[in-house]
């Protein structure tokens, strides 16, 4: 599943400019310690966090990742977004409890990495 | 420009300051004479394949006309008319020197399929269309791709080109203790730099992962630091380096879980305590030493095999 057609169907909102929408998403992986998502998220997965600040943009990009969802209303850290643009990440956000974002994630049939 | 909008500005938006006008623009313009008639001007569409033109008398721009004109024309059974008639007289015009951005704004203002442009002296010297915008800016983002394509089949080829018994490439990088805005940067040039020398995916992967944890130990915990990367033909060995404080008890420092992180950053999602397992993990052969009030010096070994598998122990 392409990560425009995820955008659309869990109503995310994109906070970076429109980048790698047309990005096969993976899987997804959810954990608010960087450590983790370092340790187990897999290229071209959508990771599901409350952290907003630049650091998440630098984990991102090492692994490849798909795109960073923030959940729960948060927005990005100001330089997150400046940061995410020039490393070509994907940064959207929700107003939806992680918990339900992952709900959703898995009922449009993205898998989980274990 | 607001500061905040300002940083927001994406590579596609860059390139529409960067580009001017001219770079976009078609410069052989057919023009049309407001004596023609709209059955000429028909003609000429036809004949070119094109959906407007600018109306020039005497060599001064007097109006722009267009196949809605043409449409309008037809309907109204006034094939016969002069151009002149049916145009849009004082035509709103682009300068060559302006850049694409201008171009943007004035096609999402005025809802026109073209603007001729002119140079300083008003003279007419070209024309603009909102694909002509659309192919200039992605034949620049093309340039962009090829120079890294360049970059990379440059830089994978220097194994071989290099004549000696053995080769080594070293890498240097310093990071700055508590600064936040900077991390995770010697790690994220490190990967660039693997990528272009054209090691495998997954040992970059694990590369990345081991030096973005070592990264981070340093900003959050020491007052600064340096990273070193010696990579071969069959391994890659990582230095991280700090000046201090050193760890008390490296085992326990080892263990999962284990971490000496104060509350806030905990709360940026650091300091779990899984970052010196989460390299093991990453590590062929690892060796950590640490003098309290001297530094910690970690080294990793990560072999390079085709697959860039773990050549040691699995994962």
């Amino acid at each position: 599943m392409k990560l425009e057609e995820i955008v659309a169907a869990a109503a995310l909102t994109v906070r970076t400019a429109p980048q790698g929408l047309d990005a096969e998403v993976t899987g997804g992986y959810a954990s608010d310690l960087l450590s983790c998502a370092l340790a187990k998220a897999q290229k071209g997965n959508l990771w599901i966090t409350l952290q907003a600040h630049p650091n998440i943009v630098a984990v991102a990009s090492l692994l490849d990742l798909a795109g960073i969802v923030i959940a729960e209303g948060r927005g990005p850290d100001p330089g997150t977004v400046e940061k995410a643009n020039e490393h070509g990440v994907c940064i959207m956000t929700t107003g939806r409890a992680t918990f339900t974002v992952v709900a959703r994630l898995a009922g449009l049939g993205v898998p989980g990495v274990d | 420009m607001d500061k905040d909008v300002k940083k927001e500005v994406t590579k596609l938006q860059e390139l529409t300051y960067e580009l001017k006008v001219e770079h976009a623009m078609t410069r052989e313009v057919i023009t049309v004479t407001p004596q023609a008639t709209m059955a000429e001007f028909r003609e000429i569409l036809r004949t070119h394949r094109i959906s407007g033109t600018p109306v020039l008398e005497d060599g001064q721009l007097v109006g722009i006309v267009s196949i809605e004109d043409l449409i309008k024309a037809l309907a109204n059974g006034e094939i016969g008319a002069a151009v002149g008639e049916k145009m849009t007289p004082g035509v709103k015009t682009l300068y060559t020197d302006e850049p694409l951005v201008h171009a943007v704004g004035k096609f999402a203002r005025f809802g026109c399929g073209r603007f001729p442009v002119v140079n300083r002296h008003k003279e007419l010297v070209g024309i603009v269309t909102q694909g002509d915008i659309m192919r200039a800016v992605l034949r620049e983002l093309e340039i962009d791709y090829h120079e890294e394509e360049i970059h990379r089949y440059r830089a994978s080829h220097i194994f071989e080109d290099i004549v000696a018994d053995e080769t080594a490439l070293v890498f240097g990088y310093r990071v700055m203790g508590k600064d936040f805005s900077t991390a995770g940067e010697a790690s994220s040039s490190l990967k660039t730099t693997l990528s272009r020398l054209g090691i495998a995916p997954p040992v970059i992967r694990r590369v990345a992962i081991a030096t973005y944890e070592a990264e981070i130990n340093i900003v959050l915990y020491t007052d600064g630091g340096e990273i070193v990367a010696e990579v071969r033909l069959e391994r890659i060995h990582i230095e991280a380096i700090d000046g201090g404080p050193g760890i008390p008890d490296i085992e326990q420092a080892m263990q999962p879980g284990f971490s000496t992180a104060s509350e806030w950053v905990r709360e940026m999602g650091f300091g779990a305590g899984m970052d010196l397992a989460n390299i093991k993990s990453c590590a062929d052969q690892m060796k950590l030493e640490s003098a309290v009030g001297v530094g910690t010096q970690l080294e990793v070994i990560i072999y390079v095999d085709e697959k860039g598998e773990h050549m040691g122990r699995e994962r």
